[in-house]
C-alpha cells in the first residue's frame, strides 16, 4: 500500500488513473454488452442475408420451412441465432443425412462463405446467440485450471472426464470433443445443439466458456504415462490387461512349458 | 479300499482302463539338438549369456535415464522420462527372466524324472497314539471332572470380543446420529449458486434448455459453520437447475416459471444424476443408468432406481434471484431401512 | 582336486546354519522334489508374482503417498489443476505422479500389476476347475484360493479408492449406497464405514490401513498356506501313460523349476513394467479430485468388479418396497449382494458339491479332461457366461457408443441374457463334451482316418484306419465315467419308512444331474471285437487281390465304405 501511496504523486498518475477509468469503463461495458449479446441480432450486410435466403431456401426448407418457421420433424430456426447455424453447418451436421437418433457430424456441405451466409439469413429472422470472434475462442488466452473445474462439473458427465465422449439415452450419445474446432465448441455450449443443454453467458460466462476451450485443448499435449487407450477408463485398461498383459505372459508360459527341441 | 493298514503307494492308483489295455509308461526320452550337437549346445550357452548381458544393459539404461531424463515440467517430459526408466527396468527384469528359462529348457539336464506318492491321511499307529496323547493330555488337565472349570473358560472367552470391540465400534461410527442425513443446509430463502463458480442466479438469467449446477449459498469454505463439513454438506446439498418451456411440465409445484430444481443425487445409490437431454427432457445417471423425466417430476422412466429425483422447491427473492423455499420435503439420496420412518 | 574358495565358503555357511537348524533334511528333502511341466501350471505363479510385483512397488508408494482428506491447493507443475482445492491424498498422488522420479511408473507398474493380479488368480481359477485339480485331497486348498480371491477383490478396492479422485469417489458413494440399502443396521453400517456421514475425512486413512496393512498381511499368510498345501500335496499332473494318482511325473525344483520359475518371475516383472513403462492407467489427473457433484461419463470400477457395477445396471428399479413403513431396496440387494452371493457361494463349495454327488472318497491327482466331466464343465461355462454377461453389462455404455446401439435395448438383451445365455452355455458345452468323448471312443475302437482308400478282393472300397499308438491308446480309455449314485429303497423289508430317505432322494438327484447323461466308456469286449474286425481286414488285404492305389480322400468320401482297416501290430 505504501508504494501505491507513493506513487499516486508521481506527475503521471493521472495518466495512469485515465487508462484505469477506461479500462474499467470498458470491462463493466463489455461485461454487459456480452450479457446482452444473447438477445442482439448481430447486424450483418444485406447481401449476406439475401444470399443466406437464397442458400437456404435451395437446401433447408425443404425440413425447416420456406421461412425457417420449422415442421413436424426439424425445429423453427426463428431466434436459434448465427451461432446455432454456425455450430450445425459447419460440423457437417446439417443438412441432416438420415433418419437416426441424432445429427451426426459429417464433412461439412458448405463452404465457409456460404455457412456466414446462411448464418446472418438465420440470424435476421430473430435474435440470438452471435458466432464468437477469434480471440473469445482463443485457447491461448483460457486459463486450462479453470476450464478443467468447469468442464468437470458441467460436462463430463456426458462427454467423460477427458472429452472422449459418452452414452446417453436410446442410441444417442455425446460426442467427442477432443477434435473439435474451438468455434464450434464456444457455439455448442452457446445453443445447447440437439440433446445438450444451453450453457448462456450466465451460466458459463464468455470467459469461462474460453477456458474449458483452453482445457480441452491442453488434452491434445498427450497422455504423460503412455498411449491413453482412447481415454475409456478401466474398461479398457483392464481390456489391456487380458488381451497384451495375460495374452503375452500366457504365451510364454506356453514356451516354458513347451519341450525344447 | 483298506482303513486299517498303514495306507501304502499303490493304494493310490486306481486303473480304469478296460481289461487287457494296460499302462506303456512314460514315452522314450527324446534328445534335444543340444543333446546330440555341440555346438548348438554351445549356441543355447551363447544366447543364455547374451540375455544376461541385456539385463545388465538394461539396469545402466535405468540409472542413465534417471539422470538424463528428469520429469520435468511438460507433458513429453513426464512421458519421456516415465518411458525410459520402464523400458530400461523391463529389460534389466527379461533379460534375467528369458534367459535363466532358455538356460533350464536348452541346457539342463531335459529327462523326466519320477517321484512317488503317498496318502495324506496318517497310518492308523499314528492315528491311535494321537488320540492317546490328547487324552492324556485332556486327563494330566483335569477337565473333564471339572466341569466349574470348562464353564468358566468358555465363558470369559466368550465375553472377550465384547471389551476389545466395544471402544472400536463406538468410536468409529462418530456420533452415530443418522438422522443427519436426512436433513441438507437447504432452507427457506437460501439462494441457489452455481457450482464451482459460486454465483446467485437470477431467474431471468435462465433460458429455456438451460442447466445449472447448484449449491446453496452458504457453503463456502469462508461461511461454513464449524459444526458443518463442507464435503459432508456438498455431498448432500448439491441440485440440478432445468428450465423447460413451462407448457412441457406436468406439475408446476415448487418450480418458478418453467425452472425447476431437482436433488442431483441419485435414488438408487447415490451417484450424481447430471446426463440432461434437453430434447426429451430426460436426466440420466452414468452409473447405472437411471433415467427420470425432469418434466414429469423426476420420476424414473427407466433403470435401477426406483424413486423419482427430490424436489427442492423455489422461487425468487426480491431482487429477482432464485431461492429455495424449504428443504427437501424427504432425505435426498438413496432408500435405507427407516427413510420413510 | 583341491575345493576351490567358493566351495569352502559355502560348505562353511551350510555347517553354520545346519548347526543351528537341521537345514539339510529339508534341502534332502525338497531340493528334488518333482513338479511336473505344463503351461498352464503357471498361471498360478502369475498371480504370485503379480503380488510380489504389487508388495515392491507398493512400498515405494508408500513412501510418497499422505492418506489424508486435509484439503489443500495444488501448487505443482501441473498446469491444469494450478490452486485446485484437493485432498492430500490426491495432491500426494500428482506428486507422486509428476515430481517423485520413477513415481509414475510406479504408480503404474502397481496399477497394472493389481489388475493381473486379478485376471491371473480368475484363470488359475478356471484351470484348478475345468481339470478337476480340486478334488480330494486339495479341497481345502480351493477354499484357501478362493478366499485368495475374495481378498484380492478386497485389496482392489481398497487401493482403487486411495487418490480420492473423482471417479473413484463415486464408487465409494456407490458403495456407501449399497451399505444403506441393508435391513436394519444399513444407516448404521454407513456411519461405520465413513466415521460419520458420507464423506467424512476418515474414509481414506481407514482404506489405507486395510490397503497395507490389514489386507496384505492376510494374503501374504494364505500364499504361504497355499503353497505349503501345494509342496504337501505333491503337484497334480494331466492324464497320460506312465502317470497315475501314485506318482508325479516332472522336473527336481533345483535347478530346473528354480530356474523355470524363477525365470518366470523375472519375466512377469519384465512384462509388466513393460506395460507401466508404455501405456498409461488409471490418469487420476484427468478425473480431477473428488468432489460430490461432478461425475464422469464411463464411470467404472476395475474389471474385476465390473461385474457388480453391471449387476446393478441391469436390476429394474420396480423391486424397491415399502413394508409396514421400512424400505427394502431389493432393487439394491438383489444385484450387489444376493447376485455375487449366490456366484462365490456355488464356487466356493463346489468341490464338497461334486464329491457329495460322487460319492467318491479316493485321492486325485491325476487330472480330468474337461471333456470327462461333462456337467462339471459345462457348468464351469455356464458359471463363466453368466459372469460375462455381467461385465459386459457393466460396460454397456460404452458398448453402445462403441457399436452405435441405443443403452436401453443393450440393457434390455442383457437382462435377457443373463437367464437364457447360461443355461444355453450349459447346455452346448455339455453336447461338446459328450460329443468328444464318443469320438475318443471312435478313435479307440477304429483308429485314426489315414486318408487312404484301398479297394478289397471282392470290390468292396475301405478307408485304412491308423490304429493309435499304445500312448495315445491309454490317454483316451483310462479315466473314470461315474454313474449316479444307487440309493436304497425308502421302505425297508417290513415297509417302514427309512430315516433319512429325503436326504439320500436329494443326493441322488444330484448324481443324476452330475451323471446321467454319459457315454459309456469301452469295454473289454467292444475292444477285443474291434480288433478282431481289424484283423479280419488285414487279413484280407495281405492275402492278396489287393492292386488298387490310394485315391485323394475328398473324392473318396461319398464312397467310403465305414469300415476299420489293417493293423500292423
Amino acid at each position: 500500500m505504501k508504494a501505491i501511496a507513493a506513487r499516486r504523486h508521481h506527475r503521471q498518475a493521472p495518466v495512469v488513473l485515465l487508462v484505469l477509468a477506461l479500462l474499467v469503463m470498458g470491462g463493466v461495458y463489455a461485461a454487459f454488452a456480452t450479457t446482452s449479446a444473447d438477445a442482439t441480432v448481430v447486424t450483418q450486410s444485406d447481401d449476406d442475408v439475401e444470399a443466406g435466403r437464397k442458400l437456404f431456401a435451395a437446401n433447408c426448407a425443404s425440413c425447416h420451412g420456406l421461412n425457417a418457421e420449422g415442421r413436424q420433424n426439424a425445429p423453427s430456426l426463428v431466434g436459434v441465432g448465427a451461432a446455432s447455424v454456425y455450430f450445425q453447418v459447419s460440423t457437417g451436421r446439417m443438412p441432416m443425412q438420415a433418419d437416426a437418433p441424432q445429427a451426426e457430424a459429417k464433412p461439412p456441405q458448405f463452404g465457409e462463405e456460404a455457412t456466414r451466409q446462411l448464418a446472418a439469413y438465420v440470424a435476421s429472422l430473430g435474435a440470438g446467440p452471435a458466432i464468437p470472434t477469434e480471440d473469445q475462442v482463443d485457447p491461448a488466452k483460457g486459463d486450462p485450471a479453470s476450464g478443467m473445474a468447469l468442464f468437470r462439473t458441467n460436462c463430463s458427465m456426458c462427454h467423460a472426464a477427458s472429452g472422449a465422449g459418452g452414452a446417453l439415452t436410446q442410441g444417442k450419445y455425446a460426442p467427442s470433443v477432443l477434435n473439435t474446432d474451438p468455434a464450434a465448441i464456444y457455439t455448442a455450449m452457446a445453443t445447447g445443439p440437439q440433446s445438450m443443454p444451453v450453457f448462456n453467458d450466465m451460466t458459463l460466462t464468455p470467459e469461462e466458456k474460453r477456458d474449458i476451450i483452453a482445457f480441452i485443448d491442453a488434452q491434445k499435449e498427450g497422455a504423460p504415462g503412455g498411449l491413453d487407450l482412447g481415454q475409456i477408463g478401466p474398461v479398457g485398461e483392464g481390456m489391456w490387461a487380458f488381451i497384451v498383459g495375460m495374452g503375452l505372459l500366457i504365451a510364454c508360459a506356453v514356451w516354458i512349458g513347451a519341450k525344447s527341441s | 479300499m483298506s482303513t486299517n493298514d498303514t495306507p501304502r503307494h499303490d493304494e493310490l492308483v486306481v486303473t480304469h482302463a478296460p481289461e487287457g489295455v494296460v499302462d506303456p509308461g512314460l514315452p522314450p526320452h527324446q534328445p534335444r539338438l543340444g543333446d546330440t550337437d555341440p555346438k548348438a549346445s554351445k549356441r543355447s550357452e551363447r544366447i543364455v549369456a547374451a540375455l544376461f548381458g541385456l539385463s545388465v544393459l538394461g539396469s545402466i539404461g535405468v540409472i542413465v535415464a534417471y539422470f538424463a531424463f528428469p520429469p520435468g515440467e511438460s507433458v513429453s517430459s513426464i512421458q519421456q522420462s516415465n518411458m525410459f526408466l520402464g523400458l530400461g527396468l523391463a529389460f534389466c527384469f527379461a533379460g534375467i527372466g528369458f534367459g535363466a528359462v532358455h538356460w533350464a529348457k536348452s541346457i539342463m539336464n531335459d529327462h523326466e524324472k519320477v517321484e512317488e506318492r503317498h496318502p495324506q491321511r496318517s497310518s492308523d499307529e499314528d492315528r491311535a497314539a494321537a488320540v492317546e496323547v490328547l487324552k492324556e493330555g485332556a486327563a494330566d488337565s483335569g477337565i473333564a471332572r471339572r466341569s466349574a472349570l470348562k464353564g468358566g473358560l468358555i465363558t470369559a472367552l466368550a465375553l472377550l470380543p465384547l471389551p476389545v470391540a466395544l471402544p472400536l465400534i463406538g468410536n468409529v461410527g462418530a456420533d452415530w446420529d443418522v438422522s443427519k442425513f436426512r436433513h441438507t443446509m437447504w432452507r427457506r430463502g437460501t439462494r441457489l449458486m452455481t457450482d464451482p463458480t459460486y454465483r446467485p442466479i437470477r431467474a431471468a438469467d435462465v433460458t429455456i434448455g438451460s442447466v445449472v449446477h447448484v449449491i446453496p449459498e452458504g457453503l463456502h469454505h469462508d461461511e461454513l459453520e464449524s459444526d458443518q463439513s463442507f464435503m459432508d454438506e456438498k455431498a448432500k446439498a448439491v441440485v440440478l437447475l432445468v428450465r423447460l418451456d413451462e407448457r412441457d411440465l406436468k406439475h408446476t409445484e415448487g418450480s418458478y416459471h418453467g425452472i425447476v430444481a431437482f436433488s442431483k443425487i441419485c435414488t438408487h445409490v447415490g451417484c450424481p444424476v447430471a446426463l440432461y437431454e434437453q430434447q426429451t427432457h430426460h436426466l440420466l445417471c452414468p452409473c447405472h443408468q437411471s433415467t427420470f423425466d425432469v418434466a414429469d417430476g423426476a420420476k424414473v422412466v427407466f433403470g435401477p432406481a426406483k424413486r423419482a429425483l427430490p424436489q427442492l422447491p423455489i422461487t425468487v427473492d426480491d431482487e429477482g434471484y432464485l431461492i429455495a423455499t424449504d428443504d427437501f420435503s424427504e432425505p435426498i439420496g438413496p432408500s435405507f431401512w427407516e427413510r420413510v420412518k | 582336486m583341491t575345493t576351490t574358495r567358493l566351495e569352502r565358503a559355502s560348505a562353511g555357511t551350510a555347517d553354520f546354519l545346519d548347526q543351528r537348524t537341521g537345514i539339510g533334511v529339508a534341502v534332502k528333502n525338497f531340493a528334488r522334489k518333482i513338479f511336473p511341466d505344463h503351461w498352464s501350471f503357471l498361471l498360478g505363479e502369475i498371480a504370485l508374482f503379480s503380488f510380489v510385483v504389487l508388495l515392491g512397488s507398493g512400498i515405494f508408494l508408500t513412501m510418497f503417498f499422505v492418506p489424508s482428506m486435509t484439503e489443500v491447493h495444488y501448487e505443482g507443475p501441473w498446469a491444469p489443476m494450478h490452486g485446485v482445492e484437493m485432498s492430500e491424498a490426491f495432491a500426494s498422488t500428482l506428486r507422486l505422479s509428476f515430481e517423485v522420479r520413477g513415481g509414475l511408473l510406479m504408480r503404474q507398474i502397481h496399477h497394472w500389476a493389481a489388475l493381473l493380479f486379478m485376471a491371473a488368480i480368475v484363470v488359475h481359477m478356471l484351470r484348478v476347475f475345468f481339470t478337476g485339480a480340486f478334488r480330494k485331497p486339495r479341497e481345502l486348498n480351493w477354499v484357501v484360493g478362493f478366499t485368495l480371491l475374495i481378498l484380492g477383490l478386497a485389496a482392489g478396492f481398497t487401493g482403487y479408492s486411495l487418490p480420492d479422485d473423482v471417479l473413484s469417489g463415486n464408487g465409494l458413494r456407490i458403495t456407501d449406497g449399497v451399505v444403506k440399502a441393508i435391513p436394519i443396521i444399513g444407516s448404521y453400517m454407513s456411519y461405520f464405514v465413513f466415521g460419520g456421514e458420507f464423506p467424512g475425512t476418515d474414509i481414506i486413512p481407514r482404506l489405507f490401513t486395510l490397503h497395507i496393512l490389514v489386507v496384505p498381511g492376510l494374503i501374504l499368510a494364505l500364499i504361504g498356506l497355499h503353497l505349503f498345501l501345494v509342496v504337501l500335496h505333491k503337484h497334480t499332473q494331466f492324464p497320460g501313460s506312465g502317470r497315475t494318482d501314485g506318482n508325479v511325473v516332472g522336473f527336481p525344483l533345483f535347478p530346473v523349476y528354480t530356474a523355470k520359475a524363477g525365470g518366470f518371475a523375472f519375466i512377469v516383472f519384465g512384462l509388466i513394467t513393460l506395460m507401466a513403462a508404455t501405456i498409461q492407467i488409471n490418469p487420476v489427473w484427468n478425473y480431477g479430485p473428488y468432489d460430490p457433484s461432478p461425475v464422469s461419463a464411463g464411470a467404472q470400477p476395475d474389471w474385476y468388479m465390473l461385474f457388480l457395477e453391471g449387476s446393478l445396471r441391469l436390476m429394474p428399479g420396480q423391486t424397491e418396497y415399502v413394508i409396514g413403513g421400512y424400505t427394502l431396496s431389493l432393487n439394491v440387494l438383489i444385484p450387489a449382494v444376493v447376485i455375487p452371493g449366490l456366484l462365490f457361494t456355488v464356487l466356493g463349495a463346489w468341490p464338497f458339491l461334486e464329491a457329495y454327488a460322487t460319492g467318491e472318497k479316493r485321492e486325485h491327482h491325476v487330472l480330468d479332461r474337461p471333456r470327462n466331466a461333462p456337467t462339471r464343465t459345462a457348468a464351469g461355462v455356464a458359471i463363466v457366461t453368466a459372469f460375462f454377461i455381467l461385465v459386459l453389462a457393466g460396460a454397456n455404455d460404452l458398448i453402445a457408443t462403441h457399436f452405435e446401439m441405443s443403452l436401453n435395448d443393450i440393457t434390455w438383451a442383457f437382462r435377457v441374457l443373463f437367464f437364457v445365455a447360461p443355461v444355453f452355455a450349459f447346455w452346448i458345452t455339455k453336447r461338446i463334451c459328450l460329443g468328444l468323448q464318443r469320438r475318443d471312443r471312435d478313435l479307440v475302437l477304429h483308429g485314426h482316418e489315414s486318408a487312404t482308400i484301398v479297394r478289397l478282393a471282392h470290390g468292396e472300397y475301405i478307408e485304412v484306419h491308423k490304429p493309435l499308438d499304445e500312448h495315445e491308446l491309454w490317454l483316451r480309455v483310462n479315466y473314470s465315467s461315474p454313474r449316479p449314485i444307487e440309493i436304497e429303497p425308502a421302505e425297508d423289508s417290513r415297509g417302514v419308512r427309512r430315516k433319512g430317505y429325503r436326504a439320500d432322494r436329494i443326493r441322488r438327484r444330484l448324481s443324476e444331474f452330475f451323471y446321467a447323461d454319459r457315454i459309456e466308456p469301452v469295454s473289454a469286449e467292444e475292444l477285443a471285437a474291434a480288433r478282431a474286425h481289424q484283423a479280419e481286414h488285414h487279413a484280407l488285404l495281405e492275402g492278396g487281390g489287393r492292386h488298387s492305389a490310394a485315391l485323394p480322400a475328398e473324392e473318396s468320401t461319398s464312397t467310403t465304405v465305414d469300415v476299420e482297416a489293417t493293423s500292423d501290430r
